[in-house]
């Protein structure tokens, strides 16, 4: 669901190993774990549970915060349209008692009763619509207006500018209408074959009647009102704390009553707190620590992992001229790798990509990156010389905060060893000036790029990221078929012949690689002695209705 | 002493506007747009660019951004952080737990330091004497964050001696960290002890007390320490400021919420307003604790007048 | 007496730093050590405290040990293949975190790279970051203490309030925000690299070095022979090269070998927080970081243990070092 932030990045970087040898988990809800954490027994409701929490980056308005710091929080507190389940990510259910269409354009929503927000206040469809057209509202500059996109009317909601001196023509999008308390209506300007998946997001979430009364009100930015299973209790510096809603309406119902969110700032602390059971639960493990195991005895019983949508790549960037010979790209990515990487490096928590498309999410399709992701030096060597090889000093850009030397260096030592040529590391000093020089298109060579899903759908790790001029296609790929191929997908009459066509999509980017994929990112996590039923969801956080306390 | 005092006091006025005008164009000049990565993975859309830009000032050139900066400090206000909380709260709620670091980290100086330095001086020359210079320079040459990390495991994880990490920086819990963060400056403080104790033990007076028949301890003790103390005394002061600002490191492992690391991730925030204001306070810190030492080295040591 | 230690001691003993606390401290020591009190004839024979320095340090252990440590690592500066003929980029991940063995004496790292190799080669950037940091910070102190000490007035008000700026900025804040605003671009020289790191260390670091120097040449100063140049209408550069420098420099140079050896430390600390040296380089600071986590610290203790170790004995060589002449130096000895 959300982007890899600074901390984050780390957290990601820090946090991924699995059992000792590079499992192959290809499954998308496999999850392997020492003791059946998951299954078992009815839990104990009540009591209390400290978890690893960082400090959120932006307001906590839900279509403000598109990284998992402050994502996190607001995934405990609001409730969607839809929930992702927690086991396989499949969409169920949620607020909405049904979403209906008939040609994927149009599409109406009946609202199930008796859900309400933590002010108490019932959760009516008027809280949908103009809660997503305040988030839309281009002069309310928010950072996830543009999942408001396919809905019919949004283009006239934007500034005319970059500053907004020209204001938007309109202030609620055409596409939105309410029809009676619980029931509204969703037309968008093109056909979306996977709508429902994407309601799931947090930035759909609705908004109560008190926040769109007083939007500016910065009490929101720290305590936000949702219709979710928890409600803030207290956010200071150093912790925030969640009591269950006791107006909760939905079927997801916690456990425990009271959940405290400490805020770590590294990966080593939260660790160690959870080894000696001062904390509960951590989903973030250093990776020094994953090496030879060395968790799982410290542990004894307490660990966990859980592949999650992320999918790391690097990417060539567009100003390299050299790097425009797909045939290079294809000789240096049969020239990493990756299964010993992922051992060596990652202790196991990754695991080597074979296409562009994290195996969490439905759609996925297993081997579409064929014989390019697979490690042969001597062919690559050949190809490489066909190709013409890279003159100069080839580099791999990555930020210094979140553990990315380790691999980009095991890839570069790797290149220079096999194919003879220079490779050097760029690393910035942290994830913001890595960004920066991505977005102002200032590097050259390789950069590294990651994607974490925002919603569990193909569609998501190849929209946004390879159409032509998409919000995250930093090597500004562009290539008509595959957009074609991209609308074909979201005009589809349903989801499998979606699937079918967005896979097709995803095999045309082994044509050209304009990102070479590395890895699948898997989470591993510990527990304290105190809790059980621990599990991650897959998007890789904390699961917080299926925790208990012993 | 009045006039001293009062000159000091306003010969401080330029130092915290230099700092803070060196400071702030530092923080300015960073590279990286404080927008940057704060959309995650993605570039932020215009619209919250430009938002944020004109929230913070951030669309004004350098000068008129200090200068809106310098005003609002006259007022005592620090300014709203990126995170949207006043530079105040947040010091508010780092400073106590800082300054409860730094006073254990003093205290260890005081007594294991000075004791060191004690025992060294008396027995200079000596087999001790030279254990302690090498252990205490030993701790000197091996990086903070491998002391750090290995009493963290040692103390906190293997024996149970210590909570492992002080996230809510209550007393009990600022212990390990404090032996870590002042083990550094014990080097300091017993060579300073010692090499005091040595000059002193050839003062008259002591020759004088020796004459007189007392023992060697009570020579120690009441004579010799006494006067060997005020330039000790006068290092812990300044470095009491110091151990505030440098902690950043130990706050790192033991994830303490402190001055240093709010700093540090202030400045990958690009944090400006965050980083300039918790700064200056530190410069502050620093200056006054430099006054109050020279103030107290007057009234320590007669022999020292200020006007 | 009005200001009885110019508020001088201790900037920062912060993590790792403390090179200026101790140059604080030493400036205590060493307030004693009037340069000219070391010559039985004051001011004829500036040169008698230093030939007297020099008979002392002949008989010091201490002396002695650090020169050849210091020696040692001098020339695994210089010539590291003296000591090695393994490349220490050339590594092979699929051997990382092996324990020393007779192929690699001290075990391989996380990229599978001869940790010996990489310990010898990283002496380098170490000792130089060290020796270029301590010549930065002696050369702008000394020059700003004298002329503050030989000047007064408005000028020594000024550059001593302009230290005190640079003084209350944190060391590794202030380094932190500098290193992070020039970053280093690929095909930046490596000499550049490390002169980035030791421009952040001068620039925050000169301040306790005037100091030491502006109160040693205010003690200096009133002596006759200077009084008499004065008179006799010397140029004040000649006054100042022939003799305030000479007499006032003592005390400078003892703290600034001292301060050599932790500015050592420090780079491995600016490495550990990201900033510092890094890849393609190769430094004792890179490598510790690299394998200071606590797992690899239990799993793979090797690949900490021995740049830490050179690391140390190199501090220590050159705090030894400064001991030595400290005592030396030091006229209540004679």
């Amino acid at each position: 669901m959300r982007r890899i932030t600074p901390l984050v990045a780390l957290s990601i970087s820090g946090v991924m190993l699995l059992s000792a040898c590079g499992q192959d988990v290809a499954a998308p809800n496999e999850s392997s774990s020492s003791t059946a954490s998951a299954a078992t027994g009815p839990a104990k409701d009540g009591g209390t549970v400290s978890i690893r929490g960082c400090t959120p980056q932006n307001p906590l308005i839900p279509s403000d915060t598109n990284e998992t710091c402050g994502g996190n929080v607001l995934d405990a507190v609001t409730a969607k349209l839809v929930h992702y389940n927690s086991d396989t990510a499949a969409p169920e259910l949620d607020i909405a008692q049904s979403i209906d269409t008939t040609d994927n354009q149009h599409f109406t929503v009946k609202l199930n009763p008796g859900y309400k927000f933590s002010d108490g206040t019932e959760v009516k469809a008027k809280n949908f619509v103009d809660g997503w057209n305040w988030a839309a509202y281009g002069p309310n500059a928010q950072q996830n207006s543009y999942f408001f996109e396919p809905i019919t009317g949004y283009k006239d909601v934007q500034c005319g500018d970059d500053d907004c001196k020209v204001k938007p023509k309109a202030t609620t999008m055409s596409g939105l209408k309410v029809v009676d308390d619980h029931t509204f209506t969703i037309d968008t300007s093109e056909k979306v074959s996977n709508l429902k998946i994407r309601l799931g997001y947090t930035a759909f979430a609705p908004l109560p009647d008190s926040f769109l009364k007083a939007p500016t009100d910065k009490k929101w930015q720290k305590f936000p009102v949702g219709a979710g299973p928890f409600t803030i209790t207290q956010n200071t510096a150093t912790q925030i704390v969640f009591k269950k809603n006791p107006d909760y309406g939905g079927k997801f119902k916690p456990h425990v009553d009271e959940v405290t969110y400490k805020i770590y700032n590294d990966a080593a602390p939260a660790y160690n707190d959870v080894v000696a059971n001062n904390l509960d639960v951590t989903d973030l493990i250093p990776t020094d620590q994953l090496t030879n195991d060395q968790w799982k005895s410290d542990l004894q019983n307490r660990w966990g992992i859980r592949q999650s949508g992320v999918f790391q790549s690097i990417t060539a960037s567009s100003k390299d001229k050299q790097l425009q010979n797909q045939d290079l790209l294809k000789a240096l990515s049969m020239d990493i790798d990756r299964p010993t990487i992922t051992k060596q490096i990652f202790a196991g928590s990754r695991t080597p990509a074979d296409g562009w498309v994290s195996p969490v999410v439905d759609g996925y399709k297993p081997g579409v990156c064929g014989d390019l992701c697979k490690y042969d030096k001597t062919k690559a060597k050949e190809m490489y010389d066909k190709a013409g090889g890279y003159k100069g000093t080839l580099t791999i850009a990555v930020n210094g905060d979140g553990d990315h030397k380790a691999w980009s260096q095991a890839v570069c030592n790797g290149w220079k060893n096999d194919l003879g040529l220079n490779c050097q590391l760029k690393i910035t000093p942290d994830f913001k000036t890595l960004r920066d020089q991505i977005t102002k298109r200032e590097l050259t060579g390789f950069f590294r790029t990651g994607w974490q899903m925002d919603y569990p759908s193909i569609e998501n790790f190849l929209t946004p990221l390879y159409a032509t001029g998409a919000s995250s296609n930093d090597g500004d790929y562009s290539n008509k078929a595959f957009d074609a191929k991209l609308q074909e997908a979201a005009a589809a009459p349903d989801e499998e012949q979606a699937n079918k066509v967005y896979q097709e999509a995803e095999a045309m980017l082994a044509e050209k690689m304009p990102a070479i994929p590395l890895w699948y990112v898997s989470t591993p996590f510990a527990w304290s002695t105190k809790v059980t039923n621990v599990k991650l969801t897959p998007f890789g956080t904390i699961d917080l209705t299926a925790i208990s306390v012993k | 002493m009045l006039k001293y005092v009062i000159r000091r006091l306003l010969q401080m006025i330029p130092v915290v506007i230099g700092a803070t005008f060196i400071l702030f164009c530092l923080v300015f000049a960073l590279p990286g747009d404080p927008t940057a990565g704060r959309c995650g993975d993605r570039p932020c859309p215009p619209a919250y660019v430009a938002a944020f830009r004109a929230e913070y000032h951030l669309d004004k050139p350098l000068l008129v951004q200090y200068g809106l900066y310098l005003g609002r400090l006259l007022h005592g206000d620090l300014g709203v952080n990126f995170y949207g909380n006043t530079v105040v709260s947040e010091l508010a709620a780092r400073y106590p737990v800082t300054l409860r670091l730094a006073f254990i980290a003093v205290l260890v100086e005081i007594f294991v330091g000075i004791a060191a330095g004690v025992i060294a001086g008396v027995r200079h020359g000596g087999f001790l004497d030279y254990l302690i210079l090498v252990s205490s320079l030993v701790v000197i040459s091996i990086p903070i964050f491998v002391i750090g990390s290995l009493a963290q495991l040692v103390f906190g994880m293997k024996l149970g001696w210590f909570p492992v990490t002080a996230g809510d920086g209550s007393w009990s819990q600022l212990v390990l960290p404090g032996f870590v963060l002042g083990a550094l400056s014990v080097a300091y403080v017993a060579r300073l002890t010692r090499a005091n104790l040595i000059d002193n033990q050839h003062a008259d007076y002591v020759r004088t007390a020796k004459a007189k028949g007392l023992s060697g301890f009570r020579i120690v003790t009441i004579h010799t320490l006494r006067n060997s103390l005020i330039p000790v005394i006068t290092f812990i002061g300044y470095d009491f400021g110091s151990l505030m600002g440098g902690a950043i490191v130990t706050e790192q492992i033991f994830n303490i919420n402190g001055i240093g690391n709010f700093i540090f991730r202030s400045i990958n925030q690009r944090d400006g307003v965050s980083v300039v204001g918790a700064v200056t306070c530190l410069v502050l810190v620093y200056l006054l604790a430099n006054l109050l030492v020279d103030l107290l080295y007057g009234v320590l040591d007669p022999r020292i007048s200020h006007d | 007496m009005t200001e009885p230690h110019d508020s001088s001691l201790a900037k920062d003993a912060l993590g790792s730093s403390g090179a200026t606390a101790l140059g604080a401290v030493l400036e205590d020591d060493l307030s004693g050590i009037d340069a000219t009190t070391g010559g039985p004839v004051v001011g004829t024979k500036p040169r008698s405290l230093w030939s007297d320095a020099w008979y002392d340090l002949r008989r010091d252990p201490l002396f002695w040990i650090s020169a050849v440590l210091i020696v040692v690592f001098i020339l695994m500066a210089l010539f590291p293949g003296l000591f090695t003929n393994k490349d220490p980029r050339q590594c092979d991940l699929s051997v990382a975190r092996h324990i020393p063995s007779p192929a690699h004496w001290f075990g391989t790292d996380i990229q599978g790279c001869d940790v010996y190799a990489r310990t010898i080669y990283g002496a380098r950037s170490s000792i130089l970051v060290g020796i270029l940091a301590t010549l930065g910070t002696a050369i702008i102190g000394s020059a700003v203490g004298l002329i503050a000490g030989f000047r007064g007035g408005w000028l020594d008000t000024l550059l001593s309030r302009t230290g005190d700026i640079f003084y209350a900025i944190p060391l590794l804040l202030g380094g932190i925000i500098i290193l992070y605003t020039f970053p280093n671009q690929v095909g930046t020289p490596y000499i550049v690299v490390v002169l980035k790191v030791v421009a952040a260390l001068a620039i925050l670091g000169w301040p306790s070095i005037a100091r030491l120097m502006r109160s040693s040449v205010l003690q200096v100063m009133p002596h006759d022979y200077i009084q008499a140049a004065k008179a006799l209408g010397a140029k004040p550069g000649r006054i100042i090269l022939s003799h305030v420098l000479p007499n006032a420099m003592a005390p400078v140079m003892v703290v600034s070998t001292i301060n050599l050896g932790s500015y050592i430390a420090i780079e491995a600390t600016l490495s550990y927080l990201g900033i510092g040296l890094q890849e393609p380089a190769i430094s004792w600071g890179v490598s510790i970081s690299d394998a200071s986590g606590l797992g690899y610290v239990r799993s793979a203790p090797f690949m900490l243990l021995f740049p830490s170790l050179f690391l140390s004995l190199a501090v220590l060589a050159f705090i030894f070092l400064g001991e030595a002449s400290q005592n030396a130096f030091d006229p209540k000895r004679h």
